[in-house]
């Protein structure tokens, strides 16, 4: 019999509804699952244990009682821990905010409450977002599930090896140059990083505010576009969400590719791709082809430099939204004694890890009298660039496809310490992030050492629905429904 | 100011809306005294907590826009000002920066008798700090205190900054320009304006050069100053010390300085030099705020009259420039003016009784404007009893005051205290009649050209009369009977 833990979100629903289990089942089985797993990932930073039970017991008590909130009713789910969960420990993986409990829930927090779904813990990332490996974080470094002498991606991978080993049925992350996509392409699972605006960032403990977004990990298409629509949808604690209808993300899965235009960004498609990752996006370029596609090539000339510009944006926003972790309100607070500027300091550098300290220097030299011109006015330039050169290709195709990573999973330490090497891992994903639209990576085969390759779609800004349509028809054609060994060979871990 | 100098100024006002929210969260603008009990995760800058901007604060920034004859820009931008200060949560502020709400206009300010007019560079939107205390030896200072205590209740109330071209070339015109702008903004009913509670702050920028000039002198920015009169002294006191400095051979260093109340000097805070570079760059929480043209004839149409045309009426209507400037200035005598002239009362007088007489006679006694007894319907009735004849002007005084009191209506006090004046001709000219004949010598006199008698005649008439005969009509009478 199939372990409840491998089950999809509509298959455990299904059963759910049926009385074959129940929601307290469903929790047992990841939590038996995260038992076994934790100690060779070290996907999560903290489990809600007792939270995670009662919300289990009021789901469960709910649907007997008539009162059913929707597909993720009764169902587990994990969230990066930038996201504000009141009572329960949020630290975006930094020393900074190490035992902080936030007296408010993020949006995104409030709406899976709503929505019946059962938060069992908080996952690791980078910290504060920032890296590709999730080897940034002050508490521990996370692993990846398929072979744990590699890293799950990053910042997102915790989230990202939480679902793909199964220790939750699906999770959130946030996702500023690529930390959703480029971690569920290097775990096997499916990412999407919403249009801007699309997921309320109330409560999302900031980096980048111009980049940032929510979105789901998930092991199934259809199981990401159930947890995307039921936190989607505008947010009045957000300015900068967008007030209209939310998607029907479910309701295309079945409709094909025939007839679509489908884009190969050729600037994604050649140097500096993986040969492995480069053959495999082809092949399923072929056979989206076969099912009907009009596949094309597509130029998107600025995103050359997307990189670059992303590294100057994302930095100098930083460098503000992290002002805040001086020391005066909450958080890491130094013994030093001397002047509350001393006080300030001290507390930030002894809090701060090496990577967050790096950008906050990068981002605030950017923005600096005398550079701002040459650097974070030049990188604005380069975001209305890539802007009009997305919506110019968008003009010639219905979505855009690409790898997701430039190559598989990497080894633990290999780009430690050479933080170039690590930025270009983002290469495929910043450019969406830089244009607001949304993006997804879809799981779509191994390479030859087991490892998972990523298939990336792109769509214009809330274009959601033709980019589920387009990932849905992806996985079918890929037919990839391997697991992680460590999922499921009851814990023979090498190493 | 010393002969051969000329003084380059503009002001800087900080401007706290009355609001009943603050600019970017929920929790309430009016602050309470309890510290930190008005406060939630945006406005102490908790992690994850985005600001949303309050479209009444925005409605208040635009009444006082146009009420200085500003251009309006139909989008404007959010900035981050960023600089560490404990008090400052997110240490970034969330001002304007290129594209203020408002920008380019005037206010004209009458200084005595002459009328200028300051140009308005911008007028933007930013938010308030929390307030540091620091606490220990030192008497408040931070460099010497031993800790220092934060309440964030203040820290995101709407703050509007309204900055002045260096058009002001006086301590009496900067502040007669303050004094009108504190007009404006009360008229507008958007701010308490109050200088003493910092509900209304200005910092004056000051320099100065030689008359003939073409460049500017280095200026300083003094800081602290809280009642018109100080901003008036502290602009004075920067003059004359730049004056000095300059003339002495030394030279001026662009910095900030202190007021000091009691001292009546400023002193230096610190120099630009060493101020930080605040990366102002857009706020990437906020969109641009767009004020479409409906929205901003909306709020146009909510514009009640403005102090300088409030006041250009009341001389029209008989009162000279500074009764009509205290007039307007105090509510409780605009609406008991405006009330009684348009019930057809004389502006002259009534405006004269209410600024000189009430104000004089309530002052002494250190009472409140507001709850005195005097209505618009006894100024009507005191001004036509004047009028008519039945009182004299002192007496119309005293019935003033004794209304103000609460004494009753004039007539009523008039009677009371028996000060009405007999008019009637008949009357009077039987009592003329009785004394022109018991003094038929002093009569003689007259008709021969001496006019001096005259008083004596008018005094035995008044006694006869026991004082309360029309002294015009007595006059009068005395005049045509013993007139050649
Ligand atoms: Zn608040």
């Amino acid at each position: 019999m199939t372990d409840l833990a491998d089950l999809t979100i509509a298959e455990a629903g299904h059963g759910l509804r049926k009385g074959d289990f129940t929601s307290v089942d469903l929790l047992d089985a990841v939590d038996r699952r995260a038992a076994v797993t934790e100690a060779h990932l070290h996907a999560f930073l903290t489990m809600d244990h007792d939270g995670a039970r009662a919300a289990a017991e009021a789901a469960d008590a709910a649907l007997a009682a008539g009162n059913d909130l929707g597909p993720l009713h009764g169902i587990p789910v994990a969230l990066k821990d930038n996201m504000c969960t009141i009572g329960v420990d949020t630290t975006a993986s930094s020393q900074i905010l190490a035992g902080w409990k936030p007296p408010y829930d993020a949006t995104v927090t409030a709406r899976l409450k709503d929505a019946g779904a059962v938060i069992v813990g908080k996952t690791n990332l980078d910290e504060f977002a920032m890296g590709s490996s999730t080897e940034n974080s002050a508490f521990g470094t996370t692993r990846n599930p398929w072979n744990t002498d590699t890293v799950p991606g990053g910042s997102s991978g915790g989230s990202a090896a939480a679902v793909a080993v199964g220790s939750a049925f699906g999770a959130f992350g946030s996702d500023t140059g690529g930390s959703i996509r480029q971690p569920a392409a290097l775990t096997g699972t499916v990412g999407v990083k919403p249009t801007y605006g699309l997921v309320s960032r109330y409560g999302l403990i900031a980096f980048a505010s111009s980049l940032d977004q929510i979105g789901p990990f998930a092991r199934t298409v259809d199981d990401a576009a159930v947890l995307l629509e039921a936190v989607a949808g505008w947010d009045r604690r957000d300015a900068t969400s967008i007030n209209g209808p939310v998607p029907d993300l479910r309701g295309g899965l079945e409709e094909g590719v025939a007839g679509l235009r489908v884009g190969i960004v050729t600037e994604l498609s050649g140097d500096g791709i993986d040969p492995q990752v480069l053959a495999a996006t082809k092949g399923i370029a072929d056979k989206l082809s076969d099912a009907g596609a009009e596949v094309i090539e597509v130029s998107v000339p600025a995103s050359e430099f997307a990189l670059s510009a992303y590294y100057l944006i994302a930095p100098a926003e930083c460098s503000a939204n992290l002002a805040r972790f001086d020391g005066v309100r909450y958080g890491h607070r130094t013994t030093v004694e001397g002047t509350t500027e001393d006080m300030m300091s001290h507390s930030r550098a002894e809090g701060f890890g090496p990577e967050v300290i790096r950008r906050i220097l990068l981002g605030t030299y950017a923005l600096s009298a005398g550079y701002y011109d040459a650097f974070y006015g030049q990188a604005q330039k380069v975001r209305t660039l890539v802007r009009n050169d997305f919506a110019a290709a968008y003009e010639r195709a219905d979505v855009l496809i690409s790898p997701t990573s430039p190559t598989t999973a990497f080894k633990v330490g290999e780009r430690a310490a050479d933080p170039i090497a690590m930025y270009y891992s983002d290469v495929c994903t910043v450019a969406s992030n830089l244009s607001g639209d949304p993006a997804m990576s879809v799981p779509i085969g191994l390479d030859s050492g087991g490892l998972p390759i990523g298939f990336q779609v792109m769509a214009p800004a809330l274009g959601e629905e033709m980019m589920f349509r387009v990932a849905a028809e992806v996985e079918r054609l890929a037919g990839f429904e391997d697991r992680a060994s460590l999922a499921t060979s009851d814990v023979v871990v090498p190493s | 100011m010393k002969p051969g100098w000329e003084a380059v100024i503009g002001l800087e006002t900080h401007v706290e809306l009355n609001t009943k929210s603050k600019m970017f969260c929920s929790c309430p603008a009016d602050i309470p005294d309890e510290p930190n009990t008005a406060c939630c995760p945006v406005c102490l800058a908790l992690p994850g907590a985005l600001p949303v901007p309050n479209e009444k604060a925005i409605e208040g920034i635009v009444k006082i826009g146009l009420a200085l004859n500003c251009e309006i820009n139909q989008s404007s931008l959010f900035y981050r000002k960023n600089y560490f200060y404990p008090d400052l949560p997110k240490n970034y502020q969330i001002s304007q920066y290129t594209f203020p709400v408002c920008e380019h206009g005037s206010v004209p300010v009458d200084v005595g008798d002459e009328s200028v007019t300051v140009g308005i560079t911008r007028v933007h939107m930013e938010e308030d700090t929390g307030k540091s205390t620091h606490v220990g030896e030192g008497g408040g200072r931070i460099h010497d205190a031993d800790h220092t205590l934060l309440d964030f209740n203040r820290a995101g109330v709407p703050l509007v900054e309204i900055v002045t071209e260096p058009d002001i070339r006086s301590p009496e015109e900067a502040r007669a320009y303050g004094a009108e702008l504190q007009r404006i903004v009360l008229a507008l009913g958007v701010s308490d304006a109050k200088l003493e509670t910092g509900s209304m702050r200005f910092d004056a920028n000051v320099s100065v050069r030689r008359i003939g000039d073409e460049t500017l002198g280095t200026r300083s920015e003094t800081k602290n100053v809280n009642s018109l009169r100080s901003l008036q002294r502290a602009v004075a006191y920067e003059i004359e010390r730049q004056i000095q400095v300059l003339e002495s051979g030394g030279s001026i260093h662009q910095e900030t300085r202190h007021w000091n109340e009691d001292s009546g000097e400023t002193t230096s805070m610190r120099t630009k030099e060493e101020s930080e570079d605040y990366r102002y760059f857009q706020d990437p929480d906020l969109l641009p705020l767009d004020v479409s043209p409906e929205w901003r004839n909306a709020i146009a149409s909510t514009i009640p009259e403005l102090p300088a045309v409030q006041r250009a009426r009341y001389v029209a209507s008989g009162v000279d420039a500074k009764t009509a400037e205290l007039l307007a200035d105090t509510a409780a005598l605009s609406s008991l003016f405006e009330e009684a002239v348009e019930a057809g009362a004389p502006g002259r007088a009534v405006g004269i009784w209410l600024t000189g007489d009430v104000v004089g006679h309530v002052r002494r006694d250190d009472g409140d404007l507001d709850a005195i007894s005097l209505t618009a319907a006894h100024l009507v009735e005191l001004a036509s009893m004047v009028d008519g004849g039945k009182l004299s002007s002192s007496a119309a005084k005293e019935v003033l005051l004794a209304a103000v009191e609460g004494e009753g209506s004039p007539s009523e006090i008039a009677a009371a205290r028996d000060l009405i004046q007999v008019s009637d001709s008949g009357a009077i000219e039987a009592a003329v009649d009785a004394v022109l004949a018991e003094n038929q010598d002093a009569v003689e006199k007259i008709m021969a050209g001496d006019a001096k008698p005259i008083g004596f005649l008018m005094g035995q008439v008044m006694r006869e009369m026991g004082g309360k005969a029309d002294p015009n009509v007595v006059r009068e009478l005395l005049h045509a009977k013993t007139n050649p």
